[in-house]
């Protein structure tokens, strides 16, 4: 293992930082202000995308920032989990900024700086949580990603929005304190360190009660991963601006939370003591429920946004499920999920939003007939849907793949079962949408008249992850390599 | 020059309280410049001597030159330098970001607060430098004094709170001289580290153990120990900003540094920790307070009120810290004073700002506040956060000592109960957030506000808001050094005998 | 029963006098409701204390703390302690009693103070002038 001594991983989580008293002071020039948060994202992806090569190698890069407590610094470590997670993010950035500039423009929305500034305070976060080395450097950023989300959720600043952000902060910076932060602490405690170890640092330091009750302590910890019964705070978050939930609540914030679940399943257990100790099934048990009860709740939900929403939260549980399978497959379906989801998903946000923007529609039953008047944007829908629900040619295909591969080699039917019918019930809650987008009577048609599709600045930015949706497909092996790498097992 | 610092962290506000009162005979002028000075001097040689203590060790040093155990001893450790050091700055910088509100609110009458503000200090000083027990009562008392008449200079019912504080402050001296005289009954001396050699044979005797009851009770009512806090909210909200951002900051603090002195070096932890039923009930009844001073301050609708309670709650972590018994807990609960006295000071000079522009803290008059004070508020925030205990801020590295040492020790309620008052805190804190940062404003159109008053920026002037923004920033950087304050400062403070 | 009287009781008569004037003192201070009277109970708990004090410095048959030439030898002296009672108690109390001066002053204040706001010294129609 070569260990590459460098600041990389520490600009990449500061160019963002420094871009938010420029993003600030431009506040009053928009186009200017637009441009500080191109700029900073622009440089974010180069500097990950430099890294890809060395890591694709076998190198990590490393990187300390702090001594604060001796044994425990603010460090940095970029492995194959990490830059994967970090080269979904920081692209996304550049997306959803664009995306951003239509949809808030085109609503006339109020404090449109707070919200960029804000936006780059997170996306600093998400990639600090990528690359920490530890496990309180990664709660740290993980605490700086609730608390730069917070004003995000609330923008809107109704009372709804008001009670949304009450509910965030409670359910997530509740259970960080009241759950992880006990946890990390009787980690260290008992093993004298939190650095993230191959083999996890947890092992023969744990009695198999303690490590139960810390993995449970960790899973609920996490809320951001959006397991149940943590887990209101995310349709309760659709109250914020669809670029928010976009970003955050398909590719940042929830993938921050599944991806500490991953380190903490890879990094601090390592998979051959929960192995040991028989602790995956019980991963793999309470991801099922959750995503099966998400699954028939979305099936429920007229608001296009909350059926997402709990779409979401039972995807995110696929993560957890590929993780407690503890099979080398279904660990790689699981973090490469990671990847697929979040580009589907943050198309299905944005045709959400575009449709918002356009018609001022936001339940499913008033969208009928709607592909023909945006069908570029509803083409769009139905390819990212695809991907969720995993039916090739898109990328979501070879997630939910290995997934099922997974389970085959760890001989758990029970769950290839949860798999299968989760998967049917994606269809069930996706593919009317789309349906009766496009195949309605001129009677249903609610959408009659010429095709408008919303401001150009929102369709762009749909097309462009739609397309990527698709090239995932023929293109994996950059994050399936990657993610390879980081979780030690041999790449397809 | 430098072997006289100790007495010259005393001196420096003594004497330029006097000038400053008579100086304000003549001319309203010079008061602040001399205080200025003053604090200055002793902020100065309260550095310098950490820095002596880190190089060579503790010292001594005797008033006068009489040798103890007749003569009076100041012993400096690095547990005492540290305080020291926080006190002085503390002082200082609470004197530099409230000149304005007080220049407002005393006018004429400014210069006493001045000679007030330097006599308060040097008492509090005194305690903490001071090692010989009969002289720690007597500067408890000037601080009390002192801090009775700067808080009684407040609001329409302050008078009648620090005149209850007069009381319960008296009572607890009192009951602090009376255990000093039993320990000088038995073993006829006064002198702090004389006691420490004198009293091993005596730990079986009564008088002995009554002594260590009265004088941490005496010490308990003065430190605002849950159930003997009564006193603090009313008197400290009651009165002015200038004069409660010192105050609440720093007596608390001190009264746990001489609590610790005491137990530490007078009692040695061997008297201190013998009964183990003693030492799980102080657990226990801190673990009372610090959920009592959470509820309470859940119920307040005033901000400065609400922040009164946090710092009940707050003593209650420290207290709970040193009684855990083990290394790791006194080392959260001394590396607390520091980051308690920085934490409080930030959020009482954001009162102090607040009330200077707005005139008052009830929540009602909070609402969207960001938008006319936001450098206040956004001190407000990190000030918040440090208290809830989110890293990188100091707050969270003084709960990582604290929780780590009951676990330690297995006092599992005292983990539950820090990370209980955290989690109120957030609630607290972020109710705060809420009404300021984000009250609906503007006419609704279809289901989003539009138009929002671009409200002019009246923020508190910048002489305050300045230092403010520094002490905010300050709780970053302590959170940043404190395993090099741990292992260079408060290892040493701690005798090696505890583990 | 007797035992007690005799050593418990009548050999410690001066530190049960103590006891019970702080014991005064301090029900002074909580029961009563005029301020004035308040600060006579606190005046009176710390002067028990200051008694107190005092009293341990006092021997059987000693003699006031001033030291006198031994007989006979010009400038030489020789003090016996046991001769005289011990002064550091004394001196100590000089101390507390101005403390305790001092704090009457501070309360005398506050509570004039407080009389000319609330026309009254009872403390229950001051909280009741106060919560409306």
């Amino acid at each position: 293992m070569e260990y590459i001594e460098s600041i990389r991983p520490l600009l990449a989580v500061l160019v963002s930082l420094a871009a938010m008293p420029l993003i600030v002071a431009a506040g009053k020039r928009p186009n200017l202000r637009e441009a500080v948060t191109f700029t900073a994202a622009g440089i974010k992806l180069a500097l990950i995308v430099s890294m890809v090569p060395a890591v694709l190698a076998g190198a990590q890069y490393t990187y300390t920032l702090f001594e604060v407590l001796p044994g425990v610094p603010i460090a940095f470590k970029v492995d194959g989990l990490g830059l994967m997670f970090a080269l979904v993010s920081a692209p996304l950035w550049i997306v959803v900024s664009l995306y951003t500039i239509g949809y808030m423009r085109g609503l006339k929305e109020h404090s449109q700086t707070r919200f960029a500034t804000f936006f780059a305070l997170a996306l600093s976060s998400t990639i600090g949580v990528a690359f920490s080395s530890n496990l309180l450097t990664m709660y740290m950023f993980y605490e700086l990603l609730s608390l730069s989300t917070y004003p995000l959720v609330a923008h809107m600043q109704t009372p709804e929005a008001r009670v949304s952000g009450r509910k965030y902060i409670g359910y997530i910076m509740g259970t960080s304190i009241g759950l992880a932060l006990p946890a990390m602490l009787i980690a260290y405690f008992q093993a004298g360190t939190l650095d993230f170890g191959p083999q996890g640092f947890l092992s023969g330091n744990v009695t198999p009660e303690v490590a139960t009750a810390l993995l449970v302590m960790f899973i609920f910890g996490f809320a951001k991963a959006g397991i149940m019964p943590f887990h209101s705070w995310l349709p309760a978050a659709m109250v914020a601006p669809t670029p928010v939930s976009a970003l955050l609540h398909a590719v940042a914030v929830v993938k921050v939370g599944v991806f500490s679940i991953v380190r903490i399943v890879t990094g601090v257990f390592g998979v051959e003591m929960l192995k040991e100790l028989n602790l995956g099934t019980l991963i793999a048990t309470i991801a099922s429920v959750t995503i099966i009860t998400a699954s028939l709740i979305a099936l429920s939900q007229d608001g296009l946004k909350r059926r997402l929403a709990f779409s979401t939260i039972g995807q995110l549980s696929y993560i957890v499920l590929g993780m407690g399978l503890l099979a080398p497959k279904a660990l790689l379906g699981g973090s490469v999920h990671i990847a697929m989801h979040a580009f589907g998903k943050i198309t299905l946000f944005m045709c959400a939003g575009a449709i918002f923007v356009a018609t001022g529609k936001k339940n499913v039953s008033e969208m009928v007939g709607i592909g023909k008047r945006m069908p570029v944007t509803m083409i769009c829908f139905l390819i990212a849907a695809l991907s969720v629900i995993g039916i090739p040619p898109t990328g979501g295909f070879f997630s939910k793949w290995y997934l099922l591969q997974g389970t085959l080699e760890s001989g758990q039917w029970e769950f290839m079962v949860v798999l299968l019918v989760s998967s049917l019930l994606n269809a069930a809650y996706f593919l009317p949408v789309a349906y009766k987008a496009f195949f309605c009577t001129e009677k249903e048609n609610m959408f009659p008249g010429p095709r408008n599709e919303g401001p150009v600045q929102c369709t762009i930015p749909i097309v462009i992850t739609a397309a990527i949706t698709v090239s995932l497909f023929f293109f994996y092996d950059i994050f399936t390599g990657l993610a390879a790498i980081g979780l030690g097992v041999p790449a397809p | 020059m430098t072997d006289q610092y100790p007495s010259l962290i005393l001196i420096a506000p003594l004497l330029f309280a006097l000038f400053v009162f008579i100086s304000s005979w003549f001319s309203r002028k010079p008061a602040f410049i001399m205080t200025a000075i003053a604090l200055g001097l002793s902020s100065a040689s309260a550095v310098g001597l950490l820095a002596q203590i880190m190089a060579n060790g503790p010292l001594s040093y005797r008033i006068g030159g009489w040798a103890p155990p007749m003569g009076i001893e100041y012993y400096v450790d690095h547990l005492n330098a540290l305080v020291l050091v926080v006190v002085s700055c503390l002082a200082f910088w609470n004197l530099i970001a409230t000149r304005p509100d007080i220049e407002r609110s005393y006018g004429d009458k400014a210069p006493i607060f001045y000679t007030l503000y330097l006599l308060s200090v040097a008492g509090h000083l005194g305690i903490v430098v001071t090692g010989d027990a009969f002289n720690l009562y007597v500067l408890l008392e000037i601080a009390a004094l002192s801090g009775y008449a700067l808080l009684a200079m407040g609001n329409a019912r302050a008078h009648l709170s620090t005149l209850r504080y007069l009381f319960m402050g008296t009572v607890g001296a009192s009951f602090y001289l009376l255990g000093v005289g039993y320990m000088y009954i038995m073993t006829g001396s006064l002198n702090m580290l004389d006691l420490a050699r004198l009293l091993p044979p005596l730990y079986e005797s009564p008088a002995i153990a009554a002594a260590f009851g009265l004088v941490l009770v005496g010490i308990f009512i003065k430190m605002a120990f849950f159930p003997l806090h009564a006193w603090l909210p009313n008197a400290y909200s009651d009165a002015n900003s200038p004069a409660s951002s010192l105050i609440a900051p720093m007596t608390t603090k001190v009264m746990v540094y001489a609590m610790i002195r005491i137990c530490l070096t007078v009692f040695t932890p061997a008297l201190a920790f013998k009964s183990v039923w003693f030492s799980n009930g102080m657990v226990w009844a801190a673990v009372v307070a610090m959920v009592m001073g959470a509820l309470f301050a859940l119920t307040q609708k005033d901000m400065k009120k609400m922040l009164t309670y946090v710092l009940i709650s707050e003593v209650g972590y420290m207290v709970g810290g040193f009684w855990l018994g083990n290394r790791l807990g006194m080392t959260g609960s001394i590396l607390h004073i520091v980051n308690d006295a920085v934490m409080t000071l930030c959020v009482f000079l954001c009162v102090g700002c607040i009330t200077f522009r707005t005139g008052s803290t009830q929540f009602e008059s909070l609402k969207g506040l960001s938008r006319k004070q936001p450098y206040t508020m956004a001190a407000l925030v990190l000030g918040g956060l440090a208290m809830i205990g989110v890293p990188p801020t100091c707050g969270f590295y003084s709960k990582w000592y604290l929780i780590l040492g009951g676990l330690d020790a297995g006092h599992y309620e005292f983990v539950a109960a820090l990370v209980f008052s955290s989690l109120i805190n957030i609630v607290l804190f972020f109710r705060i957030f809420e009404i300021a940062f984000f009250e609906p404003y503007g006419d609704m159109h279809g289901d989003h506000y539009h138009g929002p008053p671009h409200e002019k920026i009246q923020d508190a002037p910048w002489s305050m808001v300045l230092p403010l923004l520094v002490v905010a920033v300050g709780l970053i950087v302590l959170g940043l050094y404190s395993g090099s304050i741990v292992t260079n400062i408060i290892d040493f403070a701690i005798p090696a005998t505890i583990i | 029963m007797t035992e007690f009287l005799q050593t418990g009781l009548t050999a410690h008569y001066n530190y049960w006098i103590y006891i019970i004037l702080m014991l005064i003192g301090l029900w002074a201070m909580m029961a009563k409701v005029n301020l004035i009277k308040k600060i006579i109970g606190m005046n009176i708990f710390q002067t028990a204390i200051i008694l107190f004090y005092v009293s341990i410095g006092a021997k059987k048959g000693g003699t006031i703390p001033i030291l006198e030439h031994a007989p006979g030898h010009g400038h030489e002296y020789i003090m016996d302690a046991a001769l005289y009672i011990n002064p550091l108690p004394h001196v100590l109390m000089l101390t507390a009693i101005v403390v305790s001066v001092a704090t009457l002053g501070v309360a005398l204040a506050l509570a004039l103070k407080t009389y000319r706001e609330h026309k009254t010294l009872d403390e229950d129609e001051i909280l009741s002038h106060l919560s409306e």
